[in-house]
């Protein structure tokens, strides 16, 4: 036997499981309609690569991965691409999102699929693509492509894959009659997870409330090493932290991922499609759904075809609309209530709880928080809840930090415990998301203030130049009129190089066009930054619970959509610009040396120049330059062009005018001289 | 009918506070029938009497905060604070006495403060301390155990002694801790056989009502109404420090381990005060060093103090210090090396 180790905190809710596990796995069949999101929780969603009206066969892919973080969809079923529309999906906010809608023509006919049996001769690079070809993603909570979880970072090493038969949540059963009826598939799957991870130890994690599972594991895994795991149902041991510290008591580090103390988990039913999709080459189009809850009157588990609506498949199991109010999907712990029941079964869809009032009784009314600590002896993150509910009352954003509001799971375990029946969870799911939408406006105003003040800057410094410039022509005339005629021994020349480089110089830093570049190269920079720490965090979250990985994922892609508009933008006006120096039959050769000889050219001309003349062909300059930015202006309004090329160009207009009211000023005071 | 939408989770356990304050009460019950055995029906009226004014005074608070009374009477924790104060008030108390010393604790020392939850000191603790300061006659008078020397008043005595005060004609009796306080020429042994107070191992009578609360409290802990932590440090503290200073039973003891746990409000103390939720600290480690600090100020307020019995004093003081306990004793969080936010 092996040395398990505990968690602190857990509950011991009613199990609830024996009734929907009476009953071998059922197929749920074909229904009329099956409805595909695009986005399946995690990750960018898929980009369409079907038509409405196409026939497509089961298996063929219909959607294709945009993006590391993503997976490709396939047809659950052969038929025709009915509509390709925003739907009403599974999500805790029951928002509408893109989907493809398929009618099924009934003849559910395979697409051509190849298998590798021999994975053991592939490249495990090679097969980790084809499970992400399969479109396998995460089939417990947070539905994370497994693609990117077994792309472990080079040079981690990995210790222990888990396969995580933890099932923890009252009433779903899914996992367990998986391994009671494919324990072979799982140690199948679980070998070819072992062979592109190449761990020291592959376990089985299974709670002890399973033994008909746990002996089939047992007598599948006979002589292939890999060791199934038993130890004492409380709940949440099924979290992935939990689970990772229960098998070999370490504790991953706050904010890290499980590579980090050398471990990878996968769940039951992902192992499974991995097997599917790696030894028959079958895309992960069904799944096993438990239907349970005293307001359906056969509980079971089905092998459901991905977008079945689920009142489809509750009338499978005798669903009893009157009895039920509340219609959870997942389990009574973490799952979440759905707007509809025309929603569709989606690959985290692990189960369907529909209970009766008496079975999960409407929460009554808060009481006061009697401080009794139930909750703190229940969490087992081992956070203090009540204190982090009483900074969640009086919003101190700071204290919830400090008090490590971030580790929380969202396991439900404190409200479950707490006498007063204060919605703790509720509390700091949106404490979080307030304190994540603070953090991004705070990085908003930041940026902002740093803009701001080095244009700032910028304008001063422009200012004291000017000044610095006046003051030394006036002296460099009173100079020449002192000594007129007479040799100073200055170099003309040489002057006019200085001068040269100075004002290339100064372009550089604070030229007009070339700040403008410079802004959108920086725009550009920074969205990539804050796309990569994004996406960073995201990967971090991804076990952190649905809701919060749900609102990271939505700030990477805001990200990379600002991303892309930075980089269109950048583009645009750096052909633009190219354009026009080509107009200008500047060849850029070598654009430093040429002004330099350009500079001495004029400079040469300019130094018999007197003030005012030199003041009059600058404003000449300065006006034939405003013309031409108008001009350019003007046509990227007329071309419809991003709108941060037309507001660049409008401030380059705005600078130039500005620029030639003060050159006008100087002309008029040299002409009063 | 549309589908309701609930965050999870959705399930939600067995204990209800209204259940827990019921389960306090449930658990006071053996040490009640203890007392009243041993001291009459003085008790029994006082609680009697201490529940119509507690809920009449949380009532008033209620209307005058506007909140609705049907909810908030429901959790019965006022009923628990009528109950623990008159427990801890001498047997055949005034009416009065009773009535102020209520009043302080619901309006003074809760509802004040913000009802249940809010309030910083224990209630029942607070109005014990604030009558044995303004009325320490009343305060200080017991009534003679069963066996130390005549009849036990009945029902009806009890009744006049409460609402007739006047008429009542009290016999009283030094407890056995103001006996020992006073002591300093006798051995321990022969204060024993002197004094009628003294029973088996403790004072007559008072030891039996405090291994009744001590079976109350340990019924409380295999509900799981509370952890242990607080109540085991405290009685640890308090035997520690009473096993060092017994000096061998001289006439300047200060009376054995076995005395201090089964004499005055010793168990009372800690299985129905310290444990109090509201007013302790939270952390595991926290109610450890909470319920410690409380038994080493009983047992320096019994034996050095102007006052025999010092559990309420001992509570209110650590009622101050809870939430710093609280603040240095934060449990290292998940995947956390060290507590307080570092990682
Ligand atoms: S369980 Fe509820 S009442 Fe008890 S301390 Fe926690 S939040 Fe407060
Ligand atoms: S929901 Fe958060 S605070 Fe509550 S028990 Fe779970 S981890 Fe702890």
């Amino acid at each position: 036997m092996r040395k398990t180790f505990t968690f602190h905190g857990g509950i011991h809710p009613p199990e609830n499981k024996h009734q929907s596990v009476r009953t071998p796995i059922a197929d749920a069949g074909i229904p009329p309609e099956l409805i595909i999101p695009l986005s399946q929780h995690i990750g960018a969603p898929a980009g369409v690569v079907v038509e409405i009206g196409q026939h497509v066969l089961k298996g063929q892919m219909i959607a294709e991965a945009q993006g590391f973080v993503s997976v490709p969809k396939h047809a659950p079923t052969s038929g025709t691409i009915h509509a390709i529309e925003d739907r009403l999906i599974a999500h805790p906010s029951g928002h509408l999102a893109p989907c493809i809608v398929i009618v099924p023509d009934g003849k559910d006919e395979w697409i051509e699929c190849k298998g590798t049996p021999h994975y053991e001769t592939v490249d495990k690079v090679k097969l980790i693509g084809l499970i992400r070809d399969a479109g396998v993603a995460g089939m417990g909570g947070a539905g994370f492509p497994s693609s990117v979880k077994l792309s472990v970072k080079a040079g981690t090493h990995i210790e222990t894959l888990i396969i995580n038969g933890t099932e923890c949540e009252p009433y779903i059963t899914a996992d367990d009659a998986l391994m009671r009826e494919r324990a072979e598939q799982i140690i199948e799957g679980a070998k070819i997870l072992r062979y592109i991870i190449g761990p020291q130890e592959t376990l089985i994690g299974v709670e002890d409330n399973k033994p008909e599972g746990i002996a089939a594991l047992r007598a599948a895994a006979q002589g292939t090493g890999i060791e199934v795991v038993d130890f004492p149902t409380k709940y949440p041991s099924g979290g992935e932290k939990q689970l990772i510290e229960i098998l070999t008591g370490k504790q991953v580090p706050s904010g890290g991922l499980p590579s980090q103390v050398g471990v990878v988990c996968q769940n039951i039913g992902s192992t499974v499609a991995i097997y599917e999709a790696v030894v028959h080459g079958r895309p992960l189009i069904s799944r096993v759904t438990t239907v349970t809850g005293n307001a359906v009157r056969e509980p079971q588990n089905f092998q459901v075809l991905l977008g079945t609506p689920m009142r489809y498949l509750l009338e499978k199991a005798g669903y009893q609309p009157e009895k039920n109010r509340r219609m959870i999907m997942g389990g009574p712990m973490m799952g979440f209530t759905v707007p509809d029941i025309d929603v569709p079964i989606v690959k985290t869809t692990n189960c369907l709880l529909a209970p009766t009032e008496a079975e999960l009784p409407t929460p009554p009314p808060a009481q006061a928080c009697i401080r009794c600590g139930m909750c703190a002896e229940a969490c087992p993150a081992s956070l203090l809840p009540q204190q982090l509910f009483w900074f969640a009352q009086g919003k101190e954003f700071e204290k919830l930090e400090e008090h490590n509001l971030f580790d929380c799971i969202e396991c439900g375990a404190c409200s479950y415990a707490c006498p007063s029946n204060i919605p703790l969870v509720q509390y700091y799911r949106a404490s979080k998301a307030e304190i994540l939408q603070q953090r991004r406006d705070h990085e908003k105003a930041e940026a902002s203030r740093i803009r701001f003040e080095s244009r700032q800057q910028r304008l001063e410094q422009a200012e004291a130049e000017k000044e610095a410039k006046r003051a030394a022509r006036k002296k460099a005339a009173e100079q020449r009129a002192q000594s007129a005629g007479t040799d100073t021994g200055e170099d003309p020349i040489q002057a006019a190089i200085a001068r040269a480089q100075a004002k290339k110089a100064a372009q550089q830093g604070a030229g007009d066009e070339q700040s403008e570049l410079e802004k959108l190269e920086k725009t550009v920079v920074s969205a990539q930054k804050r796309l990569d720490t994004a996406t960073t965090k995201l990967e971090q979250a991804k076990a952190e619970g649905s809701d919060f990985v749900e609102a990271l994922q939505t700030g990477v892609e805001k990200t990379r959509t600002k991303l892309a508009a930075a980089e269109q933008a950048l583009t645009a006006y750096q052909q633009s610009h190219n354009q026009a120096a080509a107009e200008q039959d500047a060849p850029p050769v070598d654009a430093a040396k040429a002004a330099i000889e350009k500079a001495m050219a004029k400079r040469q001309a300019e130094a018999a120049m007197s003030p005012l003349e030199k003041a009059q062909s600058d404003l000449a300059k300065l006006q034939q330059r405003l013309q031409k930015t108008e001009e350019k202006l003007a046509q990227s309004k007329a071309n419809g062009d991003e709108e941060k090329v037309i507001v660049a160009l409008e401030s380059t207009v705005v600078r130039l005018s500005e620029k030639i009211s003060a050159t006008q000023q100087t002309l008029q005071a040299a002409e009063d001289a | 009918m549309a589908l309701m939408r609930l965050t999870s989770p959705h399930a939600h356990g067995p204990m209800s506070t209204q259940r827990v304050m019921q389960y306090v009460l449930l658990a006071t019950v053996p040490g009640i029938i203890v007392l009243t055995h041993f001291f009459g029906f003085g008790t029994l009226v006082n609680i009697l009497w201490g529940c119509v004014v507690a809920i009449a005074c949380e009532s008033f608070a209620l209307k005058l905060r506007g909140r609705p009374l049907g909810f908030y009477l429901k959790d019965c924790s006022a009923l628990v604070t009528a109950f623990l104060l008159c427990i801890a008030l001498p047997p055949y108390s005034p009416w009065w006495l009773i009535a102020v010393g209520i009043a302080s604790s619901i309006l003074l020392a809760k509802q004040l403060y913000g009802g249940l939850g809010y309030n910083p000191f224990n209630p029942a603790m607070a109005g014990y301390v604030i009558l044995l300061i303004s009325f320490p006659v009343q305060m200080t008078t017991w009534a003679p155990p069963l066996g130390a020397g005549g009849e036990v008043p009945g029902l009806w005595q009890a009744l006049q002694a409460c609402f007739t005060p006047g008429q009542y004609d009290a016999v009283t009796m030094a407890t056995p801790l103001d006996v020992l306080k006073q002591n300093n020429s006798l051995l321990i042994e022969d204060l024993w056989q002197q004094n009628p107070q003294f029973g088996t191992f403790a004072g007559l009578g008072w030891e039996w009502a405090n291994v009744a609360f001590l079976a109350g409290g340990a019924w409380l802990l295999y509900q799981r109404i509370f952890t242990w932590h607080a109540p085991v440090a405290m009685l640890a503290s308090l035997s520690l420090l009473a096993a060092i200073f017994y000096d061998g039973g001289s006439s300047a003891s200060g009376g054995s381990p076995l005395f201090h746990l089964f004499s005055g409000a010793t168990m009372f103390g800690a299985f129905f005060i310290v444990t109090d939720p509201v007013t302790s600290a939270v952390s595991l480690r926290g109610r450890l060093i909470y319920g410690a600090l409380i038994g080493v100020l009983v047992y320096l307020i019994r034996v050095r103090g102007n006052y025999p019995d010092a559990v309420a004093f001992a509570v209110l003081i650590m009622n101050f210090a809870a939430p710093f306990i609280d603040y240095y004793t934060q449990p290292r969080t998940y995947g956390h090396s060290d507590k307080r936010g570092e990682k």
